[in-house]
């Protein structure tokens, strides 16, 4: 009972309603800590159910905080959920992180698990730390009572590109579950001040051996965020520090009109863009455009879910007035880079393909 | 002969290996022995100057080779190296 009130009176912060968050939000939620707050601004994809089990199909298309806090709180209504509906960033972590008394990393990315890590550092709070690749992943507690930090382990980020993102290499589905719950252990455990943390020591999991190994991690009295001499005293910039260029300023517009023309050298020259039919199938049974998807304007609003907010699409029907709509409809939704085909599939037979037959 | 243990993103260089056994009897002659063996290893594991990047630890059994003595630490049978580089999936891009 005292334990449970511990749970009870502790705040929990998860970075991430992903991979590693999903097994996270669902038995915290059900351990029965107070206050859970979850940062996250992405939305459900069909390509996330395979691991990130607290969505599911009906949440595709849905904002994941959204959809998380839904099956949390089926488990435990007596959870307190705060939302952060936002990306984590130098201007927002010290006032995201300041009210609660552990955060827990299962982020996907460089930038922000230094930005987790020094906020963390700084504040003084306990850092749970979990990471994925493929068939492997590590764990540990980062910066508890003044133990090792991520900085200790590794002081600088691979460059981009020199190290395979899980984007490509994909990711065993049931692997962020495994690392997830070690994670959610230790958070347990240091709240209720059992066990031996996690902590001065990195946890290796090999799925494939069936493997767990234990590294030592010790505190480098070199690290520039915690050791004896330290450099870095407030949050930075992390995607300079990752060597992540900032995005450039867009040199052609991507919204507006295009040409079919220019459609077509755009296929030509293998730019990456998504190219969506939205006429109905009877109509992409008589003419179709080589490349393009097919997703009738009718659809199209349940199944935002199946496209990526930061592709660029150019959207065609028979004559641009449905494709107008769909771009407008997309926009909307928030994608960004979206143009409509002027004078749809009948102005590409006229100017690019007339095989491709009119109707 | 120690073994060294390649991790998944390294093992596309190493010819898809998970462990070698390899000779030498310092951290720095088995790392070489390592890169001579898969000569595509070497820009993953050294930078331009030849120093061993630092999001790549290498561990001497459970000790980090930067406290222990780093590439100069003495090897010996029946030894396990670990090369442990830095990976930071969990979220929504997996």
């Amino acid at each position: 009972m005292d334990g449970q009130l511990k749970l009870k009176q502790a705040s929990v912060l998860l970075v991430g309603a992903g991979g590693l968050g999903a097994p996270l939000g669902l038995y915290l939620a059900a351990a029965g800590i107070g206050r859970i707050g979850l940062v996250d601004f992405d939305v459900v994809d069909f390509t996330n159910l395979q691991r990130q089990v607290i969505h599911g199909t009906k949440d595709v298309g849905r904002k994941k905080i959204d959809s998380a806090f839904e099956t949390m709180r089926d488990i435990n209504p007596f959870v307190q959920l705060d939302r952060h509906e936002t990306a984590l960033s130098s201007e927002n972590a010290f006032q995201i992180f300041k009210d609660y008394d552990y955060v827990v990393d299962g982020t996907d990315n460089f930038p922000t698990r230094y930005l987790v890590n020094d906020a963390c550092v700084l504040l003084n709070k306990p850092n749970v730390y979990g990471s994925i690749f493929r068939f492997e992943g590590q764990a540990t507690v980062f910066a508890y009572e003044g133990g090792p930090c991520y900085r200790c382990l590794y002081p600088e980020p691979p460059p981009p590109g020199l190290v395979p993102s899980c984007a490509e290499g994909g990711v065993l589905g049931i692997l962020p579950g495994v690392i997830g719950l070690i994670q959610a252990t230790e958070t347990v455990k240091l709240i209720l001040g059992i066990g031996q943390p996690l902590v001065g020591r990195l946890l290796l999991y090999d799925a494939l051996g069936m493997k767990f190994r234990e590294l030592k991690l010790r505190k480098n009295p070199d690290c520039p965020i915690c050791g004896d001499h330290r450099t870095i005293t407030q949050l930075i910039d992390y995607q300079e520090f990752c060597g992540i260029p900032h995005q450039p300023v867009e040199a052609a517009p991507v919204t507006g009109d295009i040409e079919p023309s220019e459609v077509k050298q755009k296929q030509d020259r293998g730019d990456n863009f998504v190219l969506i039919d939205v006429r109905e199938p009877h109509e992409y049974q008589i003419a179709r455009i080589p490349g393009a998807r097919l997703i009738p304007l009718g659809e199209l609003p349940k199944r935002l879910g199946e496209l990526n907010k930061l592709d660029e699409f150019v959207m065609h029907c028979k004559s641009g007035m449905r494709s107008a709509k769909a771009v407008d409809l997309l926009k909307q939704a928030g994608f960004a880079k979206v143009r409509n085909m002027k004078g749809g599939i009948l102005a590409w037979s006229d100017k690019v393909d007339p095989t491709v037959p009119k109707y | 002969m120690a073994r060294i243990l390649i991790p998944t993103p390294l093992r596309q260089f190493a010819e898809k290996n998970d462990s070698v056994e390899l000779t030498g009897t310092t951290v720095g002659e088995v790392l070489g022995a390592l890169t001579s063996r898969f000569p595509d290893l070497k820009k993953h594991l050294y930078n331009d100057e030849g120093k061993l990047r630092s999001f790549v630890n290498v561990y001497l059994n459970d000790e980090d080779i930067r406290y222990i003595g780093k590439e100069a630490s003495p090897v010996k049978e029946a030894d396990t190296l670990s090369i442990v580089p830095s990976i930071a999936g969990g979220a929504h891009r997996g």
